[in-house]
């Protein structure tokens, strides 16, 4: 017999991008909680995961999601230097914008606009999409991210040129890279194993 | 054996030992060594179950021939061959690239205010030629991998069933699309960073 995809709840679809808490409803199944292993538990890295769906689905390859968790958690965390915390979240919101994915989007532009201070112009992006002027440096962080994430990808030496201009040096360059191309890989997951909501009650 | 692989992402970009991008790399040292134990989980796992070696290293020459990324498809074309993969099977994987190759993101939103952000676009079906070389389960899970790639804001549930009803089952389907997913990291990482090598 071969395995059946779920059929989400009744639910009510974002329409729009937005810095909203979203839910997200899986299409395949997630493991049962009682049915995970040590293994299983150990590759959610964070113990709280255990409640999220998307978490406990990826945790069918328990390998793959730790190795992915480390990586990300690097990649934004990280706070030797490089580019601030608020940039490298810009850099995923843009890149989930530029992909479309309406989840991933609304988690980083509230990371964005928490640590930026800057809601109106994370607010632009996700309303008026990647073309926005959002000031040099931003514009510039947006553009290569952007250009990162066409396939194939656009990016070349002028968009290093233009994030240096912009004060950026090549640790910050690497993070922006690093950033756009990790949300190139969450976008695809959490776009194609699931789906966003509406929040219950909002 | 490739539990003890060097470093891919090192090796595609050409990351010599003390080099100014050896020095980046070691500042985010987890993201490094995750990076790669990333990839040892989807190309050397300890348990490969039904999505075997050679199904990693098709789906793996296919996401990087789809990206045009040349260095990185000449490696996981390398590794193919390694696995022990027919010359069909290559033929195959070589002709999905060409019939499958276009420009992304494209794909449609939820009917609404971003419908008019909607761009059409091919959605993959294998030609009969390559459909036969891949087989019918790698040709389905091909199909899918186009839609990750270039148009994955198309995602619904009916591709999934897709591939569940080719013979993958729910794990399968996870370990696939990571292997997609993770690929369309490390080929950005690959990309950028050789971009910025050369611009020193």
């Amino acid at each position: 017999m071969s395995d059946k995809v779920l059929t989400p709840p009744e639910h009510k679809a974002p329409v729009a991008f937005t810095r909203a808490q979203l839910d997200w409803l899986p299409w395949l199944a997630p493991l049962a909680v009682d049915e995970m292993s040590a293994r299983h538990m150990a590759s959610l890295v964070d113990a709280a995961r255990v409640k999220s769906p998307y978490f406990r689905l990826l945790a069918r390859d328990p390998d793959a999601l730790e190795a992915r968790t480390r990586t990300d958690k690097d990649i934004f965390y990280n706070p030797d230097a490089g580019l601030p915390r608020a940039e490298r979240e810009l850099a995923a919101a843009a890149t989930s914008r530029f992909n479309g994915c309406l989840y991933c989007a609304s988690v980083h532009a509230r990371h964005a606009a928490t640590y930026s201070k800057r809601e109106g112009d994370v607010d632009r992006l996700l309303d008026a999409g990647v073309d926005v002027d959002l000031g040099e440096r931003w514009s510039a962080i947006v553009a290569a991210s952007v250009a990162l994430s066409a396939t194939p990808s656009t990016f070349g030496p002028e968009h290093v040129d233009r994030l240096r201009r912009a004060g950026l040096d090549d640790l910050a360059i690497a993070d922006v890279i690093h950033a756009s191309a990790f949300f190139n890989w969450a976008n695809r997951l959490m776009l194609s194993l699931g789906e966003p909501a509406v929040a219950a009650g909002a | 054996m490739p539990a003890t692989d060097a470093d891919v992402i090192d090796a595609l970009v050409g990351i010599a030992q003390g080099s100014d991008l050896d020095a980046i790399r070691a500042r985010r040292p987890e993201a490094r060594t995750h990076a790669q134990a990333t990839y040892r989980a989807l190309f050397a796992p300890e348990k490969p179950g039904a999505v075997s070696l050679q199904d990693r290293f098709a789906v793996g020459a296919f996401v990087a021939g789809l990206h045009g990324a040349a260095i990185v498809a000449a490696r996981y074309g390398e590794r193919l061959v390694e696995s022990g993969a027919s010359t069909a099977l290559r033929d195959a994987v070589d002709a999905a690239v060409a019939e499958a190759k276009t420009k992304g993101p494209y794909g449609s939103y939820p009917a609404g205010p971003l419908s008019r952000e909607d761009s059409a676009g091919p959605v993959y079906r294998a030609g009969a030629v390559t459909r036969r070389g891949l087989g019918p389960r790698l040709a389905a899970a091909f199909e899918h991998v186009h839609m990750l790639v270039f148009h994955p804001r198309d995602a619904a549930p009916a591709a999934l069933q897709s591939l569940l009803d080719a013979g993958w089952t729910t794990t399968d389907v996870v370990t696939i699309s990571q292997i997609v997913a993770f690929l369309s990291f490390q080929i950005r990482v690959v990309t950028g960073l050789r971009v910025l090598a050369g611009r020193p």
